[in-house]
This record gives C-alpha cells, sequence and structure tokens, in this order.
C-alpha cells in the first residue's frame, strides 16, 4: 500500500497549497494518473478519505484522470501509445522504448475555499 | 535538529518520523469556491531527496546499492556473505528496512559491520527522506560500499528512488521462474538481477533459461547473476562485479 505514503505526500502538498494561496477548504482534488505510473486508482480512493480524515480536505471528493502513456523508440524514434512498461516498438520491434509520457502522477487542480 | 529537511527532529528515530500536523479549518458556507492549478507531482519530494542523496553519495565516494526482493529471497543472508568476502579490504555499512524487529540489523552487525535498522511500520517501503536520515546516523564513512536492504516487497520499492547507484533485484528459485513478468516494474527499474538459490535447482520446478527470457522481456538491458549465497556457487562472480564497480568508483 505505498498508495498510503503518496496521499500522505499529498496532504502536505494541499497544506502547503493553503497557504501559498490562501485557502482553508479543499472541496475536490483533481489527480492526473499515468496509465505506466505504479499507483492502482482504486486503492488510492479507498484510501483517500482515511488519510484526508480531520484535515483541510476532509469530506473532499477525488476526482482521478488517467492520462495515457506514451513513448518514443530509441530505434526508429516513432511515437507511440503504451499500455505498460516494458513493450517493443510496435513499428520497428526494438526492444526499447523511451517513457516519455504517462509515468507520473499530479495533483492537477484544487476546488477550495 | 534534522540538518536535511529542517524537520526539526533529532537525528536519531527520525528515519520513521512522520511529518504530518492537523490543521483544522473551520468551513464557511458563505465562501465561494475556486480552482486553484497545482501542478504538483506526488513523487517530486521523494524525487527530491533522492537526488539530494545522489549528490553526497558522489561527494563522498559512498557505492550504494538498493537490494529489493520479496520476502525470503534470501537478501540478508546475501549481505552477510558479500560482507564476509569484502569487509578486510574494504569499508561497508548496511541499511535495513524492515516492517517490524531489528532481527536483520543484529544479523549484519554480527557479521561485523555497522547497520542501522528503519522499521517502517504500516510503509511497505524505505524512502529517501528516511535514507537521507540513516546515513547521518550512521556515520556512513567516506568512500565505502553501502547497502540498503528494502523492506521485502516486488511492488512499492519499484516506485522509490533512494539515490541508489543500482537496484539489485535478488529472485530465488524457491519462487516462480514467471516472477519478472508478474511483478515487471520491479524488474524494469532494476539494472542488475540475482538468482539466489541456484543449489536448490535439482528440487524445485523453477526454469532458468525461461525466467532470464522474460526477465530480459521487461528490461532489455538487465544484467543476471545465478548464484548461490549459502553454498558460495558463482558468488565470486557478484563479488568481482562489486569489487570492480569499486575501483571504478575510485578511479572516478
Amino acid at each position: 500500500m505505498h498508495e498510503i505514503s503518496l496521499l500522505e505526500e499529498m496532504r502536505e502538498i494541499l497544506q502547503q497549497q493553503a497557504r501559498r494561496q490562501h485557502f482553508s477548504r479543499v472541496r475536490q482534488v483533481t489527480l492526473d494518473i499515468g496509465k505506466l505510473s505504479c499507483v492502482e486508482p482504486e486503492a488510492l480512493r479507498f484510501a483517500f478519505d482515511v488519510v484526508m480524515k480531520d484535515t483541510l480536505a476532509e469530506d473532499a471528493v477525488l476526482v482521478i484522470s488517467v492520462s495515457e502513456g506514451i513513448g518514443v523508440c530509441q530505434n526508429c524514434n516513432k511515437r507511440m501509445s503504451l499500455e505498460s512498461l516494458h513493450e517493443p516498438c510496435r513499428h520497428c520491434a526494438h526492444p526499447f522504448v523511451n517513457v516519455i509520457e504517462g509515468a507520473d502522477m499530479k495533483i492537477k487542480d484544487l476546488l477550495v475555499v | 535538529m534534522c540538518g536535511i529537511c529542517g524537520c526539526g527532529q533529532p537525528e536519531q528515530n527520525h528515519a520513521q518520523h512522520s511529518h504530518h500536523g492537523h490543521e483544522h479549518h473551520h468551513h464557511d458556507e458563505h465562501e465561494t469556491e475556486r480552482l486553484v492549478r497545482v501542478e504538483q507531482d506526488l513523487l517530486s519530494k521523494n524525487n527530491r531527496y533522492a537526488e539530494q542523496n545522489r549528490a553526497y553519495f558522489q561527494r563522498h565516494g559512498i557505492f550504494v546499492l538498493n537490494l529489493v526482493s520479496s520476502p525470503g529471497a534470501g537478501k540478508t543472508t546475501l549481505l552477510v556473505e558479500t560482507i564476509k568476502a569484502l569487509k578486510n579490504d574494504y569499508r561497508i555499512a548496511v541499511i535495513e528496512g524492515d516492517q517490524q524487529t531489528e532481527h536483520d540489523a543484529d544479523r549484519i552487525r554480527a557479521s561485523g559491520v555497522p547497520a542501522l535498522q528503519i522499521n517502517t511500520g504500516r510503509a511497505c517501503h524505505l524512502d529517501a527522506h528516511g535514507i537521507g536520515h540513516a546515513v547521518k546516523a550512521l556515520n556512513v564513512e567516506d568512500n565505502s560500499l553501502l547497502a540498503i536492504e528494502n523492506v521485502g516487497n516486488l511492488v512499492c520499492p519499484s516506485s522509490f528512488d533512494l539515490g541508489e547507484a543500482h537496484k539489485v533485484v535478488v529472485l530465488s528459485v524457491t519462487e516462480g521462474d514467471d516472477k519478472p513478468l508478474k511483478y515487471p516494474d520491479m524488474f524494469h527499474a532494476a539494472d542488475l538481477m540475482l538468482l539466489n538459490k541456484i543449489d536448490l535447482l535439482p528440487y524445485v520446478d523453477f526454469d532458468v533459461e525461461r525466467c532470464l527470457a522474460y526477465a530480459k522481456q521487461v528490461n532489455p538491458d538487465i544484467q543476471v547473476m545465478p548464484l548461490s549465497a549459502t553454498r558460495g556457487e558463482n558468488f565470486a562472480v557478484w563479488i568481482d562485479w562489486l569489487k570492480h564497480n569499486l575501483s571504478v568508483k575510485d578511479a572516478a
């Protein structure tokens, strides 16, 4: 359950943002999860309410958008969508494809008061 | 006081601390909602600490390995045997990660090198922040080998860079030969795989060739060393690899 650590990190970011952007409550958190990141959206949802209890984000709604994985082949330089981290190039079958998008998990924006 | 993150905690026991205070806010129904942009990665803090660790290790000539595996693959035994082979010629320190107990750190200390145990509690992995503090608390000497034995778990530690030079995944032949396909993230993140307990191959149903093919499938770059830490088969290959890396580091 590294999802709990990630949510604890989220809680800290929310507290920092509250000071920086002057708000006192978070109503909604929009999270952008890359398809290639090592995180399970359902596990995040499950732990979200627990970790946010008694904080400025208690009762906030968690919106998760899953973004596509994109890679560029090291051999033929073609761009392609990726379903997993370890796919060969679908154009030339070269085994090395650099992941350029979809490996991160970002807090996109917050609905706050 | 924590000199790394300014969090005001003493160095000792710090590896287990958590920063989170509760902030209570009272909701005012009359306030209007607004949207604020954040665009911050949830792993960015860990990655910043990892880079800080990496720079520190480089400045001090510390060669760092992050050993990962499922529980019971033989990481601690492998470390004890590695220490026996190297401790007369190299300075070695070990950081042990487990959810509970000092057992592994005790085993390492008994082999004659300093070790610090991080108990992660409910967490399933070590993070870069905890490692930074552990390195200070252990007083890791310059120009040494630092082995970090991560929590036995083939999933979560793959996401957390600790600032190591190499992530080494240990797989034993008493596990399934399809582990690389079942836990691809870890085998993708590692650059060296030690296939341990090969002395048990006659007694288990484990296809080495198939396992290696699976590992290469998820990570074409991965280097593989089959060995037995307890019986010593091929163990010299691993020791030579370490010596080579330690000498390259000294020359750099």
